[in-house]
């Protein structure tokens, strides 16, 4: 759970900090960016490869799935033109790395919606389900794992850290098959399932039951894991120096030993950030919820081609941006850490 | 990490064993143990159900179809949806029945096999399935297959994961970028998404699972190993192995491997548990498990439409031995750690 970034706190007593605190010049930190941004490259040309050979030769043949059962060889021979897949591989790869550079991603094999209609209307469900969920789940945490590592060992410790390890060991699948029965089927507090087109609606109607089901799975988890971050900094020589100089308990926690647990926290909202935008596809299938996970599951069903290699590129790039931004935060956050 | 645990002042002698001192710890540890003693006895019901002497039959229908649990006493008839026997005596239409002729011939060829009358039981020891399979044999096999394919995956995730780590840690240089690039093209590249795609080039089954698994998890071992390796390189001991003359395979792995076994066995123990939550899924989706074998995945998805039906103890069963296992298992990794790394004891 180490952030990946340069060594942070292992030189906490090193000279470089005292005698040259490293400043934030537009300058350098321009030049910091370009250097991350032109590695992308290498990167994204991998995984185009990857995703482009992987579907190539190993998945369905786009063709016959579209011409369905009763199609004749000459009509998938038809579609095979129509699809330009009996272009040779690198004239088909070209159009790939040509749709990128130019972010035309064409249209859906399967249901001839344009690609970049089928983002724009995907993802505000995904996001209506996906950010309530980050955004409670690190709100109600981050409190708790600050309240149980500072009375460590106590009572409540030692339940929390025990409800973690049995709310983790049952599937997620356990949780929403028996939720949907026991709150929408049997008790009738929440719709079973469904979606409808106002935002609103679906906040306080359909998003509900997924929410609450993925916090009762996640937040012990979540908390267990900043738990261990607080009680890292609360070990630290700093908590004691502040202590014994009389500032209070709230100044020591909250001004001293939060900031300095920020950093492998925000890694671990990075980290979570990508997923964010591909949707549980579990919630989504579950909950027939048109988001992108979904989507993803039924393209490659029918080796819609255009729509796998679009979502492919874009969380590949989404990850690295927020990779990136999260490196950028410890910057922020620590002003020791130095970008290289 | 091989550090030697001798109080100062104490003679010098024999200094004890990471090993050796881990398993003292371990021996310490109750709740440690106790998960450990959990962990052996499925170990023993998997190598039970391998070897066949355990839940051999469960594709056997030995019961009504959704027979309850024994102590819940057999179903109502009515729910039984069986067809009623028509009661009276039999019309005899055999002067307009064109097969009349054949049925003395028919009987006496079926005279030739043994038939033997089954008696269908009208309750299970914990339920029976749709079609009359007891769920408790049922749940002994799905445990079985879904323990050994998180097992085997985290076993082949680990070895790709150490190999690539060594080889980037230690060299570094052309192949350190190389492996940098492969690692970070994988985690670009949503799991779901070469999920799906290395289910369609593997196929169903046991030992497919397992393989994409290791494919898609073996990033975060590779990072582990690879700080460690680059770690260790410069060390001292490995320095004065080279001065020796071991060559680098021998310095990589009969020198560093081992200091840095016990971030491993950690590390591989997390993904256990990790891809057993996996495979539920993936056999839920129908890219798991073949459909001849039964994981708790497979049992779950049975489960989801029979608990409408209020057929509730597949779901428990499935759910109990899932929970009881990942409980052990991850209490037992977590005093796997505290023992292998003392530092970090008590902080999680």
């Amino acid at each position: 759970m180490k952030p990946p970034a340069a060594p942070i706190r292992g030189s906490g007593v090193g000279p470089d900090l005292s005698s040259r605190p490293e400043t934030l010049t537009t300058d350098n930190m321009a030049a910091y960016l370009i250097r991350r941004l032109w590695q992308m490259i290498p990167t994204l040309i991998g995984v185009v490869l990857l995703v482009f050979f992987l579907f190539k030769y190993f998945g369905g043949d786009p063709a016959e799935i579209l011409g369905g059962l009763n199609a004749t060889p000459q009509q998938i021979d038809a579609i095979r033109e129509q699809l330009g897949l009996n272009k040779p591989v690198w004239q088909q790869l070209l159009i790939y790395f040509r749709s990128i550079v130019t972010l035309d991603w064409g249209h859906s094999w399967a249901t001839n919606e344009a690609v970049s209609n089928i983002f724009a209307t995907r993802a505000p469900a995904t996001l209506t389900v996906m950010l309530p969920i980050l955004l409670l789940d690190t709100l109600l945490a981050l409190p708790i794992a600050m309240w149980v590592a500072y009375r460590r060992g106590s009572l409540a410790d030692r339940s929390i850290m025990v409800i973690a390890t049995v709310a983790l060991s049952v599937s997620f699948l356990v949780y929403i098959i028996v939720g949907q029965y026991l709150f929408g089927f049997q008790l009738g507090w929440f719709p079973v399932q469904g979606w409808s087109d106002s935002t609103w609606t679906n906040l306080v109607t359909y998003v509900p039951l997924p929410v609450l089901l993925a916090l009762l799975v996640g937040i012990a988890p979540q908390t267990r894991l900043y738990r261990t971050f607080f009680l890292d900094e609360l070990g630290h020589d700093y908590v004691r120096t502040a202590r014994a100089k009389g500032m209070t308990e709230r100044t020591v926690l909250f001004k001293h030993v939060l900031r300095n647990a920020m950093i492998p926290i925000l890694t671990n909202i990075g980290l979570a950030l990508p997923g964010v935008f591909i949707g549980s596809f579990l919630i989504e299938v579950f909950f027939s919820i048109p988001g992108l996970g979904r989507e993803i599951i039924l393209a490659v069903n029918r080796s819609d081609y255009p729509v796998i290699q679009a979502v492919t590129v874009y969380l590949a790039i989404l990850t690295m941006v927020v990779n990136l931004a999260v490196d950028i935060l410890y910057k922020l956050v620590d002003p020791r850490v130095v970008l290289k | 990490m091989s550090a030697v645990l001798s109080t100062p002042g104490v003679a010098p002698r024999q200094s004890e064993g990471v090993w050796h001192a881990a398993w003292k710890r371990l021996r310490g540890d109750r709740v440690g143990m106790s998960s450990l003693v959990v962990v052996l006895a499925f170990a023993a019901l998997v190598l039970l159900g391998a070897t066949g002497l355990l839940a051999r039959d469960w594709q056997k229908e030995v019961g009504v179809p959704n027979a309850p649990p024994l102590f819940m006493g057999p179903a109502p008839a009515a729910e039984q949806s069986a067809i009623p026997v028509p009661k009276g005596p039999n019309v005899d239409i055999s002067a307009v029945d064109p097969l009349a002729p054949r049925y003395k011939e028919w009987d006496e060829r079926a005279a030739k096999f043994k038939a033997v009358e089954t008696v269908k039981r009208e309750t299970l020891p914990f339920g029976g399935d749709r079609l009359g399979r007891d769920v408790l044999t049922k749940a002994m096999k799905g445990t079985q297959t879904s323990v050994f394919v998180g097992l085997m995956a985290a076993v082949a995730a680990t070895l790709v994961g150490t190999l690539l780590g060594a080889l980037a840690g230690f060299f570094g240089g052309k192949v350190g970028d190389f492996l940098e690039w492969l690692y970070s093209v994988f985690t670009a590249v949503p799991d779901i998404l070469l999920i799906l795609a290395f289910a369609a080039l593997f196929g169903r089954g046991i030992g497919s699972v397992a393989t994409i698994l290791a494919l898609v998890g073996w990033t975060g071992l590779y990072r582990q190993v690879r700080a460690e390796f680059l770690k260790h390189s410069v060390r001292e001991y490995v320095r004065s192995a080279e001065a020796i003359g071991a060559s680098a395979v021998s310095r990589m792995f009969r020198h560093i491997l081992p200091n840095i076994s016990h971030v491993i066995l950690v590390r591989m123990s997390l993904l256990v548990v990790g891809f057993i939550k996996f495979e539920v899924i993936l056999s839920y989706l129908g890219l798991g498990v073949g459909v001849d074998d039964v994981s708790w995945g497979t049992m779950l998805a049975e489960a989801q439409s029979e608990l409408i039906l209020g057929y509730w103890w597949q779901l428990v069963a499935a759910t109990a031995f899932m929970a009881v296992f990942v409980t052990a298992f991850s209490l037992f990794a977590d005093a796997l750690r505290d023992a292998l790394d003392p530092k970090l004891r008590g902080l999680e």
